[in-house]
């Protein structure tokens, strides 16, 4: 059995294209971000081709960029209030960028962007970043009521207050981790489950009919992997807005 | 868990080649040479030599498509969601103003038709008053000339008659005394017949 058949690991590796090095560090142009600028591309490309006819009464294409605007700024208005719209750029973007890089992860031989850790630890950051450069710079200290929860005896307000500084901390980690960990364990099942209908079909006619329940569960996996791609792209846009709620309105909880 | 899982993988599939490749990389416990020989073998979404160059890469590519998206996209959508609602308000504000006017005209109609009609009914009122009168004065015009010629006729008639009787009372006496005369041959006095004649005429 070949190793590169069954090897659910190898899709995550990131090759050089074009080699760049500057000062010492590795910034080559890698698959990586080839398909980067894949999800650049293609979401921009929709997102600016569907609407270019403007049209009053949309077509098909025009209605799914319209819906995914509302979507997302019914979303933002939801979660973060009317003064949370300040960020509906940044939300609407991190949405698509990673929807889009979830899809292309989908296509067979596409490297899935949001399957590395650094990328969706790097677009945690980005969101805690802007709460807390946000939050200060607007309520300045008074953005440390987000620590304390109203109506909480007195005694109880320590424990409180330490139990929300950790869960603050955790959110980058959690929010980088659901959405690097749900891709890149998804693709690995795929993979795994894909390489037993090629080696079971080597086995001749007995494996060809064994082959056909893992066949079976790769179609229904890849459309759970595609439910999957659309959910963490939906559920790292909601996080984001509660956690910018924080920064717009801190002790509003 | 997800390490655990691709480095049991690793080792299970690539065993064999582990060994050769033992002497080369005895400081990764896992030194397989991950397909294509790339680099360090450790499992690829936690290799940090890759990270200064996804995270470059991101940087440029998420800003630029935050930059188009929040500069050209959004604008744009946004600017089409506001225009159909605008034209939608607008349309809706045509209509209502539409049906108001034809409100008002209907209404104006219907005033006009009921001014109309009473215009209509006091023509026709007056018309009929005034054939009324004409009708009334012609008649009592005819009866007075009819009531006229009556009274006129009457008049004659009277007169004819009075005449008449005056002729009468002359023819009777002289028939009077004609036949007097004849049948005892004496004059009687003129005087006498008359008053003869007039007690028999009574």
């Amino acid at each position: 059995m070949a190793g590169d058949k069954v090897d659910p690991v190898h899709q995550f590796v990131v090759n050089k294209i074009i080699p760049i090095e500057i000062g010492g560090i590795d910034f080559s142009f890698t698959n990586a971000s080839l398909f980067m600028v894949a999800t650049l591309a293609v979401a921009t490309c929709f997102l600016y081709f569907t609407t270019s006819t403007r049209s009053l009464v949309p077509g098909r294409m025009q209605s799914v960029s319209e819906i995914s605007y509302e979507f997302i700024a019914s979303m933002l208005r939801e979660g973060a209030g009317s003064h949370g719209m300040k960020f509906f750029p940044m939300v609407f973007s991190l949405f698509m960028f990673i929807l889009t890089a979830n899809m292309l992860g989908m296509v067979p031989y596409f490297f899935t962007v949001t399957s590395q850790i650094v990328v969706t630890f790097a677009l945690a950051l980005f969101v805690i970043g802007t709460v807390l450069v946000y939050g200060f710079y607007k309520h300045g200290l008074g953005f440390l009521n987000v620590f304390v929860p109203s109506g909480v005896p007195g005694i109880l307000l320590p424990l409180v207050i330490a139990i929300e500084v950790i869960s603050f901390l955790s959110r980058p980690i959690s929010l980088s981790v659901r959405l690097f960990a749900n891709m890149l364990a998804g693709h690995i099942t795929l993979k795994v489950f894909a390489g037993f209908v090629a080696s079971l079909g080597t086995f001749g006619a007995l494996g060809i009919g064994g082959a056909i329940l893992p066949l079976i569960m790769t179609v229904a996996l890849t459309g759970l992997e595609f439910l999957v791609s659309f959910l963490q792209a939906y559920v790292f846009a909601v996080l984001t807005c509660m956690y910018l709620n924080d920064a717009v309105h801190p002790g509003g909880h | 868990m997800f390490v655990t899982e691709a480095y049991a993988q690793s080792t299970t599939t690539e065993g064999a080649v582990t060994h050769d490749a033992a002497a080369g990389e005895v400081h990764t416990e896992t030194g397989v040479a991950q397909e294509g020989g790339h680099g360090s073998g450790v499992f690829p979404p936690f290799d940090t030599s890759t990270f200064a160059s996804q995270l470059l890469w991101l940087a440029i590519t998420f800003g630029l498509f935050y930059l188009l998206m929040s500069k050209v996209v959004m604008p744009r959508i946004g600017g089409i969601l506001e225009t159909r609602n605008d034209t939608i308000a607008r349309d809706l504000d045509d209509a209502a103003r539409s049906k108001a006017e034809a409100d008002a005209a209907i209404a104006a109609y219907e005033q006009e038709l009921a001014a109309a009609k009473a215009k209509g009914n006091a023509i026709a009122s007056e018309a009929r008053e005034a054939a009324k009168a004409k009708a009334t004065a012609d008649r009592t015009a005819v009866e007075v000339s009819l009531n006229n010629k009556i009274s006129a006729a009457e008049a004659r008639i009277a007169d004819i008659k009075t005449k008449a009787l005056a002729d009468v009372g002359a023819i009777a006496e002289e028939t009077a005394t004609a036949v007097v005369e004849q049948l005892i041959g004496g004059k009687v006095s003129k005087a006498e017949i008359a008053s003869a004649v007039k007690a028999s005429a009574k």
